[in-house]
Formats: C-alpha cells, structure tokens, sequence
C-alpha cells in the first residue's frame, strides 16, 4: 500500500513538474514573442536606402541651346562644319551636399531662308517679331543667332542683344578660332538668361550655412504651391479724402496677364480690400523745408505690425499672402515722403518686405484741394501704383536682375511685365529649392523616425513617402534631359507628397511613458504569473542538480 | 630746390589722406558686417503662449498668461502670428466680482482682458496632444489657420507656458501630464522640418527648471521661474477678487517688459536678471548652451517684438494706359443700382416649431455593455447559489 501510496506522488509529482514545464514552455516560446509584437509600434516598411541615396543624388540641369548661324556670321570652312553639337559642363561650386552641375548643350546649325530674311531688317525689334511667330519654344530652351560682325541689326558698340521671349542675337567672328570665341560668349549670354550660382545660391539659400548675410538671398518667397495676393487701400481720413480706386479694371489689365505668366509656379488668388481709419503706427516728422512730412528709413519696419493686425489676410486661406498697401496720408500728414538711409525721399514712394509684402504712399494733388470743400474726391492713378506694385511683386519673388555680360544690350521686358526667360530662371531656382526642400523632408522623416521609437507609419503615409522618393528621382531625369516644365511639375509633387507624409496627422508620437510607469503598468500584470512558475522551475533545477549529484555519489 | 621737397609732402599728405579714406571704409565695411553677423537672421516672429490650469484658484496662471500676450501684441507680433491657449476663462467664470476682467495688479490696476483679447485654443481644447500638434505642425486638415503654427525657417518662436508642474513633468487641466522628454521631441521634430530659426522657451511653474533639462536640440534658449526641488510662488492676493492674481516671476518680468518698445537695443543678459532671489524666493535658472549666439547679442525685441527688415522699393517697370476703361467703369456702376434689393433678416426664432413640439420617437437600441454585463453577474450569481437544475423552470 506504501509502495502504491509512493509511487502515485511519485507520478503526482512527475506530473506536476512536467505541467510546471509545459507552462513555462509555452509562456515563453508563445507569451513573449505574442507580447513583443503586439506591443510593437506599427511601422510600415518605408525606402530607407533609396532616401539615404537621395542625398547623394547629383544634379544635372540642362540647357538646350540651339546655336543659328547667318551666312556671313562666321568663315566659310567653318561653316561647313555645321551642324554639330557642343556639350559645356560645369559644376556649380556651392556648399551643398547634392552636386549640382550645369551643362549647355548647344545645338549649332545653318540658318534656315525665313531666319536670314529676318535678321537682315533693320532693327532687332522686327527681326524679332518675323522669328517669333513660327517657333514655339519650350520653357528652359534658348535660341541664339550669331549675325555678321559688321551687321547693322544691333547698334555699333553692342556685341549681344537679349530679348524678352527666348532669343538672343550675337556677333560673328571672321577669324579662325570663331567657333571657340563665339561659344564663350554663348555661354556667357546662355548663363545670364538661364542659370548662374547666385540664382543657385538664392533658391538653396536656406540649405547652405550661413557665412553670407546679403539680403538678396532672404528675399525671395519660398516655394508653394499657391500664394495669395491681397490689394489693400488704407484711408486714415475719410472726412477729408473720398478715395477711389478702380482695382477691379487695374487687377485685370495689368496684375492678372503677370500672373498668367507666372502661372506655371503656382495658382494665385488676387482679392482687394478697402480700410478705412486705419492709421500708420509711426509719427512722421514735418521738415521745414520742403514743408512735407517725412518718413524715416529706420521707422519703417514699425509701420507694418499695427497694419497687419487689421488686414484680416490670414483668415482667408492657408497659402503664403502677399499684401500690397496703398496708403493716402491724412490731410493733417501731407503730402508724405519716404526717405531712404541718405535722407533724400525715395522716387517710388514705397518699401517692401521680404516675404510680406509692400507698401505704398499716394499723395493727394495738392491741386485738388481748391476747388470744393472736404471731403475731397481722389481718384487713384492705378498706372502709377501697379507699376510699383508689379516691381515689388517681382523682387518678391526673387525675379531680379540678372548679371549681364559687358557691350550686351537688354531689352525691356513685355508688356505682360515678365520676360520668358525670367519665368525659366524662376523655374530653374524653383525646381532645384523644391528638390532640396523635399530631399531634407525625407531625410529628416528617416532620421525621426530613428530617434524617437514610438511614432507609428501607416500604410498610407508610407505609400505618400514612396511616391516623393518617385517624383524626386524623376525631376532629376526630367532636369538633366532639359525639360523644365515637366520637372518643375514633378518637383513640386515631390514637395506635396513629402510634406503630407511628415505632417501627416497620425505621426504624433504616442506619449511617452517613463521606464518606472512601464514597470509599474507590467508587474501586476505578469508577476502573479511568472512568480509560480519561475520558483518551481528553479525548483526543478535545483532537484535535477540534486539527484544527479546522489547519482554521482552512487556511482 | 623747396619745390619738389614741398610735393614730397604733398605726395606723401595726400598718400596718407587716402589710406586713411581707404582704412575707415574699409572699418565701417568690416563694422557693418560684424553687426549683421550678431544680428538674427529671423523675418518675423511667432508666440505660442499657454495657461495649463483650470478652477477659479488657478487664477493668476491666465492672469500670468494674459499678460504676456499683451506684452506681446504691445511690441509688435499681430494676432495672427499669436496662438494663445487659456485652459479656463476667468473673466466670465460665475465666481468673478467683476465679470470680462482679469486684473494683474492688486487694486484692479491693470485689466489684461481688454477688448481684442483673441484666444485660440480655449478650455478643454487645451490639452498635451493639441499642444504637440501645434507646435509640431501635425493638424487635421480642418482647423483653421488662426489655430496654427505657420513658423517657418525663419522665424523665431517665443514659447511660455504657466501652470503646476513637477520635477520633469507639467500638468495640464488638472488629468493629464506633458513630460520634459516629450517636449525635447517636439522641439526636436520642429527643428528637422525647420520650423523655428531660433525659439525661447519661458516656463513659470514649480521646479521650472526641469523642463528644460532633456532639449537637445540646436538654437533655444531657455528660462524657467525656479529650480529643481524649489517651488514658484504667487505674488499678492487681492482681497477684492480673493485669489492671487499673479506668479512673481512673471510678475517682474512684465514690469521689465513694460519698459522695452519695439526700438530698444535690451538684451537678453538683462532679462536673465530680472527676479532675483531676494525678490522671487525661488531661483530663476536660464540655459543658452544650445543657442548660437551669444545672449549679450540676443535683442529682447528679437523674440518679444516683430521687427521687420525693410527694403525701399528703388525700381518700377513701366506699363502701357489703356484708354477703354471709363467706358466699363460707367456701365458697371449703373448694373449695379439695378440689382440691390431691400434686405431682410431671416427668421431668429422659430416659434411655432418648439411650442408645438411632439415628442420624438426614439429608436430601440440593443442594451449596452454595462448592461449584459450586470445581467450576466446577476445570472451566474443565481445558478451558483441555486444550481443549474432551476433552470428549467426559468426557461
């Protein structure tokens, strides 16, 4: 009975053990891993190395220029080399980790019967209107027609000529070394209507150190996908002055053909306001002796904020706004001119600022006081104040003026008010600052995701973060084959995608719990648990190291 | 023989008047430099300015809060470029004396609630998620953009927040906790994406200081009302309204700011002095190991104020008249007078819709959770103590 009695705990406690090792079998081969991933944070598999590689990503802008050359342009053995193909390559020397090299492929070729006819006219402004009609040029391209060096087109001194559509005209050369003569100074004309390092330079502005402070590259907007134009017209003194103005007409003959120019760069949205009461927040000083009051440069930058609170322009959309003033002093304060740093008073009678906007003084004609008693009816010249406000629109926008080379000729600009080649070197900068822009988003997307461990990827932002990776990769193509409309567009797709994807509202990282909350949430939870089954496993242990000791000693 | 030894003279006279020119050009050229150098590189200014306590006894935390807005809109930054969070209202909580006031001075001197107060996040909006969402530009599409940070790279952002808080912790509304880590993160997500130029980071609570502790990431300051281990005290009580109506910190640091106007050169040394520990009974700390530049060059304007850089406009672009315009202009005008109509109110109230109410028919929902559950307890509790063969009586 003993026996029996011993041999059933005997098998009670083989039992027992073996159910011990089975709990604990499962709780770790099964429990943990179970554990482990259900408590992961979510992260759906993004392109790391194709991000990474991005940074290394070198850049090739291509200019395609198509060199035409007129019959006595350049010597005949030459001419017969025609037509042929020079590449010039050049990398940008700039402090920034993609390369950038710029490359003019010029096309060299005879002129065609209809272009020799043109540029034999009299005067660069036919020639040009004869060869405009039959091309369509593509954006980024650029045409230039080498005439004879003794040609009357340009005036006598002048060696190039660059007009406002895509074409420039330069001088022949009869001498041997022309075609290597002519072609630098191709490049020369080429650079200036289409990309140099200081066009470079202002659209990378915000990715390279800082070791220049020159306030040209602070000026320009950044890139968006659309910005808002708002025409405000402040009237401190309604008793005195019944202004009006027709913005409507002036929007639509003058802003609105700039604006479609500009269209490629973004969708713009022009609204107009009239303040009334609102008031400078400067004092301006009474000068004797121009009995006007003036303005000074160093109290300008106080004149925006108190304006800005009462314009409203930030409840409208969600677009950069551009605010153009137009602001008629009160009777008390005029007529008011605005001195610049010399204290002369400025020709324009307006300030801008960077990324905000500009602000116009229109002075009263004294004149039109005499006749009736106040108010007084205004009626604003809206010629002189679009023309101001178009010029500050374009140093806004970073269109400048390029650097021309010596003995050139440069046409004015459209009537639209921009050149083609100003909308290509806008363009150009664009491309390359939304390439840049999109290319530090991702990374720095990568590099977030690396430090802080609890912010969750969802499918869908990651499927946003391979298409940015696509549309970066194929802006570069489009770049280095020359066609800057397509690559602008997939610049600025690039832009969007990655940007949605790193302000994608579910990246918020999950709260951070402290190591001791952690520990204090995990114990009650898995202590009662483990506590059973780790003792009779150390149980166990200690009873198998027991009995193969006695094992032992038998032996 | 005098002559060529007087143009000796004249040489070596008119030789030194040019290097002189030459030498102070070229110092005002090296001096002009220098001073854009220690200038910020910022374009405009942006504050965020939150109050994480609610009740009636947390008074002076918007008082606190209040008060620096107004600073702030006095030297310049525009409503549109503040976002101000106020976890309670005080000016209309029913146990004010005196209701759409929120004083900061005893004797009701000083009425920060004026009349163009804007609050964008108010009461429960203000929690720890909002915050991190604002500051680090992850918002739902819908929100509207007075309630964002549109910060970009350069701008500098300044950041005060107020309420109780603990060594690494700050709590907001009384339910929920934002630590030190999680705010390093944030700033760290707003530096990757540049966000700020340049950011300082004010904080009036208790043990202030540990806050700032965990930031690592590059170009903030930072400034917090006492240290680790000590507590932030309130300034006075009003027996009018009978709470405190501000914190000490905060307190003297408006007094500082009521003397700054947009154009003072104050530095931020300065504002680093302000409340000492005579006065505050805690110990203000600062941190400017993370910024660039050196606080002595640090304008308070810089942050406090919204200097703009200007540029006088020196260029038109010349454009041609057209003629045909005064024949639309009249056309319009007479289009116009056409077309307006009296105008009328729509209708305010409907009257007859609420009194002849009936009563809506509600729709049959399944019982809930809570419900099964206690009926499931109350099942089992029954066949437990009466065993299972009653239930073919209940069936």
């Amino acid at each position: 009975m003993a026996a029996a009695g011993a041999a059933a705990t005997d098998l009670e406690v083989m039992r027992g053990k073996r159910a011990a090792l089975y709990f604990a079998a499962v709780a770790i081969v099964l429990g943990l891993p179970l554990w482990w991933k259900t408590t992961e944070t979510y992260r759906a598999p993004l392109p790391y190395a194709q991000i990474s590689g991005l940074n290394a990503l070198q850049l090739r802008l291509m200019v395609p220029v198509t060199v035409v050359f007129t019959r006595e342009s350049v010597p005949l053995d030459d001419q017969e080399k025609l037509p042929f193909t020079v590449v010039h390559e050049r990398e940008i020397p700039l402090k920034y980790k993609m390369k950038i090299k710029c490359r003019f492929q010029k096309a060299y070729r005879r002129a065609l019967d209809h272009e020799e006819e043109a540029l034999s006219l009299s005067s660069v402004q036919e020639a040009e209107a004869m060869l405009a009609e039959p091309q369509q040029q593509l954006e980024g391209s650029l045409t230039v027609y080498i005439i004879s060096e003794h040609s009357s087109l340009l005036p006598k001194d002048m060696m190039s000529y660059i007009g406002p559509t895509r074409t420039a005209v330069i001088r022949g050369l009869m001498h041997r070394e022309a075609f290597n003569i002519i072609g630098r100074r191709i490049i020369q004309v080429a650079q200036a209507m289409s990309l140099t390092e200081d066009v470079l330079a202002a659209a990378l502005a915000d990715h390279l150190p800082e070791d220049k402070w020159s306030s040209d590259k602070r000026r320009p907007l950044k890139s968006s996908l659309g910005y808002e134009i708002t025409f405000s017209l402040l009237n401190p003194d309604p008793k005195s002055h019944d202004v009006t103005w027709d913005i409507e007409g002036a929007v639509q003959r003058y802003v609105q053909p700039f604006l479609k120019a500009l269209s490629v760069a973004g969708n713009f949205s022009v609204d107009s306001q009239i303040l009334y009461y609102a008031a400078l927040g400067v004092n301006p000083r009474f000068d004797p002796a121009s009995s006007s009051y003036h303005l000074a440069a160093h109290s300008l930058p106080h004149v925006i904020n108190p304006v800005e609170a009462r314009l409203g322009s930030s409840a409208t959309s969600l677009y950069p706004v551009l605010n153009f003033l137009l602001y008629v002093p009160e009777l008390a304060h005029s007529p008011l001119y605005i001195q610049d740093k010399d204290g002369a008073p400025a020709a324009t009678n307006a300030f801008h600022s960077p990324r905000w906007g500009g602000i116009m003084v229109y002075n009263v004609d004294p004149k039109a006081y005499n006749a009736s008693g106040l108010p007084v009816r205004v009626e604003v010249d809206m010629v002189r104040v679009m023309e101001v406000f178009l010029a500050q629109l374009r140093l806004l926008f970073g269109i400048g003026q390029p650097h021309v080379p010596p003995k050139c000729l440069l046409s004015g600009p459209k009537s639209v008010g921009l050149m083609s080649w100003e909308l290509d070197r806008l363009l150009w900068a664009r491309s390359v600052e939304n390439l840049a822009t999109a290319t530090t988003t991702l990374t720095s997307l990568a590099q977030l995701l690396d430090k802080i461990s609890n912010i969750v990827i969802k499918d869908d932002v990651a499927s946003e973060v391979y298409r940015a990776v696509a549309a970066v990769q194929k802006a570069a193509e489009e770049l280095a084959t020359g066609h800057l409309a397509s690559a602008f567009l997939a610049s600025q797709e690039a832009v969007t995608s990655s940007e949605r994807a790193f302000f994608d509202p579910s990246l918020l990282h999950l709260l951070y719990f402290p190591d001791d909350q952690k520990f204090a949430i995990y114990i009650p939870l898995f202590l009662p648990m483990a506590v059973p089954i780790l003792l009779s496993l150390v149980r166990i242990f200690l009873e198998t190291r027991k009995s193969w000791t006695k094992s032992e000693k038998t032996d | 023989m005098a002559a060529p030894h007087t143009t000796e003279r004249a040489k070596t006279t008119l030789a030194g008047l040019l290097l002189l020119s030459v030498g102070s050009l070229a110092a005002s050229h090296i001096e002009d430099q220098a001073e854009q150098f220690f200038r910020s590189g910022h374009t405009n200014n942006w504050a965020v300015l939150v109050c994480t306590s609610r009740f009636w006894f947390n008074y002076r935390h918007v008082a606190n809060t209040l008060s620096v807005y107004r600073s702030v809109k006095r030297l310049g930054i525009p409503d549109s470029h503040i976002v101000l969070m106020l976890a309670d209202d005080m000016a209309c909580n029913p146990r004010n004396p005196k209701p759409a006031t929120v004083f900061s001075h005893k004797n009701m001197e000083l009425n920060v609630y004026g009349d163009d107060v804007e609050v964008d996040y108010r009461s429960y909006e203000v929690t720890v998620e909002n915050f991190l969402r604002v500051l680090t530009g992850r918002i739902p599409p819908s929100t509207p953009r007075s309630k964002r940070l549109l910060s970009d790279d350069r701008s500098n952002i300044l950041i005060y927040m107020t309420g109780h808080g603990g060594n690494g912790f700050l709590k907001f509304q009384d339910s929920e906790e934002i630590t030190n880590i999680e705010l390093a993160d944030a700033f760290e997500q707003m530096w990757q994406k540049r966000r700020y130029n340049e950011l300082l980071f004010i904080i009036d609570t208790c043990q202030g200081a540990s806050m700032y502790e965990r930031f690592y990431s590059p170009n903030i300051m930072a400034l917090a009302s006492s240290q680790v281990g000590e507590d932030s005290l309130s300034h006075q009580p009003d027996p009018a309204i009978g709470v405190h109506l501000m914190d000490r910190y905060t307190f003297y640091v408006l007094e500082f700011l009521e003397e700054i106007n947009p154009a003072s050169q104050t530095n931020m040394n300065d504002l680093f002095q302000v409340c000492p520990k005579s006065l505050c009974v805690s110990t203000p700390g600062h941190r400017t190991d993370l910024f660039q530049r050196d606080p002595r060059n640090v304008l308070i304007t810089d942050f406090f104020g919204s200097v703009r850089k200007v540029e006088i406009t020196t260029e038109t672009i010349s454009l041609q008249v057209d003629s045909e315009t005064t024949v639309n202009r009249y056309k319009e005008d007479q289009v116009d007078e056409e077309l307006t109509e009296p105008l009328k109110y729509a209708e305010q109230l409907p009257v007859a819709q609420i009194i002849h109410q009936k009563p809506k028919l509600k729709d049959w929902h399944p019982p809930g959770g809570f419900i099964l559950g206690l009926w499931a307890l109350i099942i089992m509790v029954f066949f437990k103590t009466y065993g299972v063969k009653h239930m073919k009586f209940i069936f």
